[in-house]
């Protein structure tokens, strides 16, 4: 009898606090101050708490490794996940909205860019101190964004585009290894490239080459899809697609330059976490551009309807020439981090399981949307590290995950939604 | 004198013939018309002027451009805009959008600016936004700017199609069936907006329609094509006093 009353006054207690008015009220500039706030008190006290709960040590991914591996510790980490992250970021944007808003105001009046970069700075600082106590953290958020550069330049042919592609490993392939070449031939003594021909303090700097040069390989190899796009649609293009990355597979399997299936070892430790978060800002910020530009506005018109597009003076075959080879640029230069962040790249990584990550994460966040693509990519690696432990039904839940969203929001959880920065880091009164 | 002139075009789809010696004049300003039963290769005339196929014989100019064996943008940028007989919209894109993107010939930011958000690129963009927004407004559509098109009613749809049409300043408009679905009152307002756009911008027109009401009050000229043949060519007096036009289509209750 006591405990359906307490219950009844919790769940009393819980509707007075609206939480979508809450929400709707704290600027973006809340959430990232409530996050530093959370993490710095990690930082403090997080380790001595753990241990105080009967935690064997502070969870690394929020707990959900915990909490399947030993059940009974559930409540534990439960109350050190309320603790340590929902007191601090409910705290703060509870009861600091007012100033965080005029916070906010004041900051976007004085200078959008500045407010926005004020913004970035924040967001990577939170990251870095968060995953400053962990190896394996600073692997997940190296990993997550790279996960959302590859879920956007995929974005930009499946949704944008409206086509079924699944050549983008391919595309990450050819990235990867074209960094990889550059970087390891010129800078490394290792087996396959001989002696570095350059002085590895100079190596840095030509990291963003490399990249790009990733970038610019995938791109090429782009063209073998895109020319056969002016005249297939649908499922025809999507079967030379899938060719597309089979052959690309095979290839890098039977170049011994490259050591062939053994894979493709001993990259310069130079992808950072600030060279990665870097690189997606810059990516989120170009393809943005881009999909918000008329020339980009194309993608939709060519998608929807060809022929009125034609009509209406839009140049269909660069369009989708253009649409491939950006795209694939941007997963060569995701494929060419990747292959930096773990350093070591083989083929049989780029295969089908490959792609129906990359599938799930763009279908399931969102199609034509930058914050689907954001969202895809970040949940979808997240639950992916968090179902670890589970091995085998990780890849019964996220697909079933999938399917539950296809049912009840085909286009995915966010879709056709405009990504505006100005707008984001506005006060919201 | 002539703007759109198209000499001696024929067309075959495999071994079907279904367009043959069609030629056509029309000058600055002028008001053509073409009518003739279901299947007559109206629609077909139209997609062979505008590119979509390349004509099996003869020749299209646009003043001094020869248009046949170009791309359709191509001849779309040159001057030609065109309305669908089925209305072919952007499901996904909104009114703005979709008179922005008929101004995709005039951009010249390039790929440097779509990219990376340039100074040029924001002018010209703000530029292309204000212009469709004038034009929304003259078709009286400008509330439902940040609408998606399909969530529209239907006459405004139409006039969201024209007005995009119009957006990238053609010489001559080409116009098929463009009160097909209409209610007495949305043709009468229709054939006010066709007179009053043809008045402003000194457009050349080239309609297509069912309607004889339509067609006699803004046509100067009309041809009648029957089997992907002109069977009469004439003013509308003419067309609906002549006796194979009244045959082959109109049918007699007409001239009563």
């Amino acid at each position: 009898m006591e405990g359906t009353s307490e219950k009844l006054s919790l769940t009393s207690m819980l509707s007075k606090i609206n939480i979508r008015a809450w929400v709707s009220r704290v600027p973006l500039l809340g959430w990232l101050i409530g996050a530093l706030v959370a993490v710095g008190l990690e930082m403090a006290i997080g380790t001595p708490l753990a241990r105080g709960l009967g935690l064997p040590k502070a969870p690394v991914l929020f707990g959900f490794v915990i909490m399947l591996k030993k059940p009974l510790l559930i409540p534990s980490a439960a109350l050190y996940l309320a603790l340590i992250y929902v007191l601090p970021i409910g705290l703060i944007t509870r009861f600091g909205s007012a100033a965080l808003n005029k916070l906010a105001a004041k900051l976007a009046d004085f200078s959008t860019v500045f407010s926005i970069l004020l913004h970035l700075a924040l967001l990577y600082l939170a990251l870095h101190l968060w995953s400053g106590m962990s190896d394996y953290r600073v692997l997940v958020v190296k990993l997550t964004l790279i996960a959302v550069m590859v879920t956007l330049s995929l974005n930009v042919i499946n949704g944008y585009m409206g086509e079924f592609s699944c050549s983008h490993p391919g595309f990450m392939a050819l990235g990867a290894y074209a960094a990889s070449a550059f970087t390891v031939s010129l800078f490394v003594n290792d087996k396959l490239f001989g002696v570095a021909l350059l002085p590895a303090a100079i190596g840095p700097f030509f990291f963003p080459i490399a990249l790009f040069l990733g970038g610019v390989t995938a791109s090429i190899g782009a063209m073998i899809v895109a020319i056969p796009s002016f005249r297939t649609r649908g499922d025809y293009l999507a079967i030379i697609s899938l060719a597309f990355m089979f052959i690309v597979k095979s290839l890098i399997e039977n170049l011994e330059v490259v050591g062939g299936p053994r894979g493709l070892g001993s990259q310069p430790d130079w992808a950072n976490l600030p060279t990665v978060f870097l690189t997606t800002v810059i990516c989120i910020w170009i393809i943005n551009n881009f999909v918000r530009s008329t020339l980009g506005k194309a993608l939709n018109a060519v998608r929807d309807n060809e022929m009125a597009a034609d009509a209406m003076t839009v140049n269909t075959r660069r369009t989708k020439f253009l649409a491939f080879l950006f795209a694939a640029f941007w997963a060569g230069v995701a494929g060419g981090l990747f292959a930096h962040v773990l350093r070591y790249v083989n083929p049989s990584t780029f295969g089908i399981q490959k792609l129906a990550e990359v599938l799930a994460m763009v279908y399931f966040g969102g199609l034509n949307s930058v914050y689907g693509a954001i969202v895809g990519a970040t949940s979808i690696s997240l639950l992916g590290e968090a179902l670890r432990p589970l091995e085998i039904f990780k890849w019964i839940i996220i697909p079933l995950l999938l399917i539950l969203v296809m049912i009840f929001r085909p286009t995915g959880l966010i879709a056709f939604k405009e990504f505006d920065a100005r707008q984001l880091i506005q006060p919201k009164i | 004198m002539s703007l759109l002139r198209v000499e001696n075009m024929t067309h075959f789809f495999g071994g079907l013939r279904a367009v043959h010696n069609y030629d056509l004049e029309i000058g600055p300003g002028q008001v053509r018309g073409l009518i003739g039963p279901n299947g007559a290769g109206k629609t077909t005339i139209f997609n062979l002027i505008t590119g979509i196929y390349n004509p099996t014989e003869g020749r299209v100019f646009l003043g001094d451009n020869q248009l046949n064996g170009r791309s359709p943008h191509e001849i779309a940028a040159l001057g030609i805009g065109r309305t669908f007989q089925n209305m072919l919209l952007w499901r996904h894109m909104t009114v703005l959008e979709h008179v922005k993107m008929a101004r995709y010939s005039k951009i010249g930011y390039g790929l440097i600016g779509a990219f990376f958000g340039t100074p040029r690129r924001n002018r010209e963009e703000a530029e292309s936004e204000e212009k469709a927004h004038s034009l929304l407004k003259m078709f009286g559509v400008d509330q439902f700017a940040d609408q998606w098109v399909p969530n529209l009613p239907y006459g405004a749809q139409r006039r969201v199609e024209m007005a995009r049409a119009l957006a990238m300043e053609p010489k001559v408009l080409f116009l098929d069936e463009p009160t097909a679905g209409m209610n007495p009152e949305e043709l009468v307002q229709m054939l006010a907006i066709i007179r009053r756009i043809q008045e402003k911008f000194e457009l050349a027109i080239f309609l297509i329609e069912h309607r004889m009401k339509v067609v006699m009050e803004l046509c100067e000229r009309i041809q009648t094509l029957v089997f992907g043949e002109v069977i009469a060519e004439g003013t509308p007096e003419e067309i609906q006093n002549n006796p194979k036009v009244i045959d082959a289509y109109l049918g007699k209750e007409i001239v009563e």
